[in-house]
C-alpha cells in the first residue's frame, strides 16, 4: 500500500493538500501526520507550509519533526509545497530565519522597487493568483504538464538556490525566480498545486507514481 | 523543454474570472438589486461546474440572515473544498477572528469581510494578524450617492440595507492599510440589473490601492466582464446570474476575455 504522509506541523489547513491527493490516488493511504513514526513508515512524504518562516520553523521544531523531515528528505520521494520549499533552504529573510539547510540557497522578499512590468504598472507583493510555470528540466513531476501551464501563487518570498542545476521550473515576477527545485529523490515547488486545478492534480498524480532510483 | 529561451515578456498574472455563488440556508440563490431570491441549486453540485469550466475560483456568499443558520456554511464548504481544487473565497456573517479560522480550517482559502469590518475595522488587522493578508477580503458594497461631474460613493452594510456615510474609495484605502489583501467592490447600483459595472468606480478603487480589486455587481454580457478588466481596471471579474443560469460558460467567458486582448488562464 502507497502511504502518503502529510506533514502536520499545525501550521494552516491540511485539509486541501489531502484531499487532493486522495483525489488523484483513491488507492493511496494518505495520513497526515504530526509524528516522527508515520514519517519514516510512509512510502512518501508531502512537506506543505503556510504563514510566516519563523512561525513554521518552531512549530516543526516543537514537535520534534526537524529530524524526520531530514531522514525522509533523504530517503524516500519527498514534495515540498509553498513554504515547505523554502524551509529547504538555508535561510530566509524572513524574520532571518535559518531554514533546513538541504538545499544550498536564500529566500528572499520580492523588492518592492523592482516591481513594474514591462508597461510600468506596479506589480502588487504577495504575488496572487496564476503564473505560467516553464519548466527547465525534464522531469517525471512534469508529465502530461504542458510548458507554460499556469498554476496557483500565494507567497511574498521565494527561494535562490545557488546551484543551477536544482532549478526545475521558473516563473516571471517580473523577472525570472526559481518556483520548483529537483534533486534526486527531492522536489518542490512556490505554487499550490492542491489550488490549481488540472495542472495541479496532475502535479500530484506524477509525484505520487514518482519512483525516483 | 531542455535551457528553452523564453521571451522576456510582460509578466502579467491571468485576470480571474470567478463566479459567485450566493448561498442561502444552504441552496445558491441569485437576487436582483439585493432582494427577490431565485433558486439556482446546490453549491457542492454548482461550485463542481464552475471548476470543470475553468473558474479561476469560486467565491460564495452566505446571505443567511439568522445567526443560528449560519453554520450551515461550513458542512457546504467541508465538501466544496474536497471535489474542488482551485482558490474557495467565503463571506457573509463573519464577525470575529475565530469565525476567519473556522472557515480557513473547513477549506476556504480566503474569508471576505463586509458589516463587521465597518463596525470594527481592527477586526480586518486581527485577522490579518492572525492568517496573513492573502487570506482577507474586505467586501465593500458602495452605491454612488453623488452624480457627474464630482461622484461620491458611499459604503453600506448588512447586505445594502444601511447607509454608513463612509466614502468608498476612502474605504478601500483605509481596509488596505490594516491589511487587506484584496478588495471585493459591489456596485449596489448595478447589482442584478445586467448593465455592466460601474466601471467608474472601478477605475477609482483600482487607482487608489495597491492591492487586486475584484469587479461585482452588474453583468449581463461577455463584453460587461472585458469592460471590467479594460474599462475599469479590475484584476478579477465576478459575476452570478450569467453563469448560473447557463446562459454563458466560464470557458466561453474566458475566451471572450482572451480574444479581447485579455491575459487569461485557458
Amino acid at each position: 500500500m502507497n502511504q502518503i504522509a502529510v506533514v502536520d506541523y499545525g501550521m494552516g489547513n491540511l485539509r486541501s493538500v489531502a484531499k487532493a491527493l486522495e483525489h488523484v490516488a483513491p488507492k493511496a493511504n494518505v495520513v497526515i501526520a504530526a509524528d516522527a513514526r508515520t514519517m519514516r513508515t510512509a512510502d512518501r512524504v508531502v512537506f506543505p507550509g503556510q504563514g510566516a518562516m519563523p512561525d513554521c520553523v518552531r512549530e516543526m521544531d516543537a514537535r520534534g519533526l526537524r529530524e524526520p523531515l531530514l531522514a525522509a528528505a533523504a530517503s524516500k520521494p519527498f514534495l515540498g509545497l509553498c513554504i515547505g520549499l523554502q524551509m529547504l533552504f538555508e535561510f530566509s529573510e524572513e524574520g532571518d530565519t535559518p531554514g533546513l539547510g538541504l538545499l544550498a540557497g536564500r529566500v528572499e522578499r520580492f523588492r518592492d522597487d523592482d516591481m513594474h512590468d514591462a508597461q510600468g504598472h506596479k506589480l502588487k507583493v504577495p504575488h496572487m493568483g496564476w503564473n505560467q510555470v516553464y519548466q527547465a528540466q525534464a522531469h517525471p513531476i512534469w508529465r502530461g504538464i504542458e510548458d507554460g501551464a499556469r498554476f496557483y501563487y500565494v507567497h511574498s518570498y521565494y527561494a535562490k538556490p545557488r546551484d543551477a542545476l536544482l532549478r526545475a521550473a521558473y516563473s516571471e515576477y517580473p523577472k525570472p525566480f526559481d518556483c520548483a527545485v529537483a534533486r534526486a529523490n527531492l522536489f518542490a515547488v512556490q505554487f499550490h498545486p492542491e489550488k490549481s486545478q488540472a495542472a495541479g492534480l496532475r502535479l500530484l498524480e506524477n509525484f505520487v507514481s514518482w519512483n525516483p532510483q | 523543454m531542455h535551457s528553452r529561451i523564453h521571451a522576456f515578456t510582460a509578466a502579467v498574472l491571468a485576470k480571474r474570472v470567478i463566479p459567485c455563488l450566493d448561498v442561502d440556508r444552504g441552496r445558491v440563490v441569485k437576487g436582483v438589486n439585493f432582494v427577490g431570491l431565485r433558486d439556482a441549486g446546490d453549491p457542492v453540485e454548482v461550485a463542481k461546474r464552475y471548476d470543470l469550466q475553468g473558474a479561476d475560483e469560486v467565491t460564495f456568499l452566505d446571505i443567511t440572515a439568522s445567526s443560528d443558520e449560519r453554520g450551515l456554511i461550513i458542512p457546504i464548504i467541508e465538501q466544496v473544498a474536497e471535489q474542488v481544487f482551485i482558490p474557495l473565497t467565503v463571506g457573509g456573517g463573519i464577525r470575529k477572528v475565530d469565525d476567519v479560522r473556522t472557515l480557513l480550517n473547513a477549506g476556504a482559502d480566503k474569508v471576505s469581510i463586509n458589516t463587521a469590518a465597518v463596525q470594527n475595522p481592527q477586526l480586518v488587522a486581527a485577522a490579518v494578524a492572525k492568517v496573513g493578508s492573502q487570506c482577507i477580503v474586505v467586501a465593500i458594497d458602495a452605491k454612488q450617492v453623488a452624480p457627474e461631474p464630482k461622484p461620491r460613493w458611499e459604503v453600506f452594510t448588512h447586505g445594502g440595507r444601511k447607509p454608513t456615510g463612509i466614502d468608498a474609495v476612502e474605504w478601500a484605502e483605509k481596509v488596505v492599510s490594516l491589511g487587506a489583501g484584496e478588495i471585493l467592490l459591489t456596485s449596489m447600483d448595478r447589482d442584478g440589473t445586467r448593465i455592466g459595472f460601474d466601471n467608474v468606480l472601478l477605475r477609482r478603487v483600482c487607482d487608489a490601492v495597491p492591492v487586486p480589486v475584484i469587479a461585482s455587481g452588474g453583468v449581463g454580457t461577455l463584453q460587461h466582464l472585458a469592460d471590467g478588466v479594460l474599462l475599469g481596471g479590475a484584476d478579477a471579474v465576478l459575476a452570478a446570474s450569467i453563469f448560473h443560469y447557463g446562459e454563458h460558460t466560464v470557458g466561453e467567458a474566458k475566451r471572450f476575455m482572451a480574444a479581447h486582448g485579455i491575459e487569461v488562464r485557458l
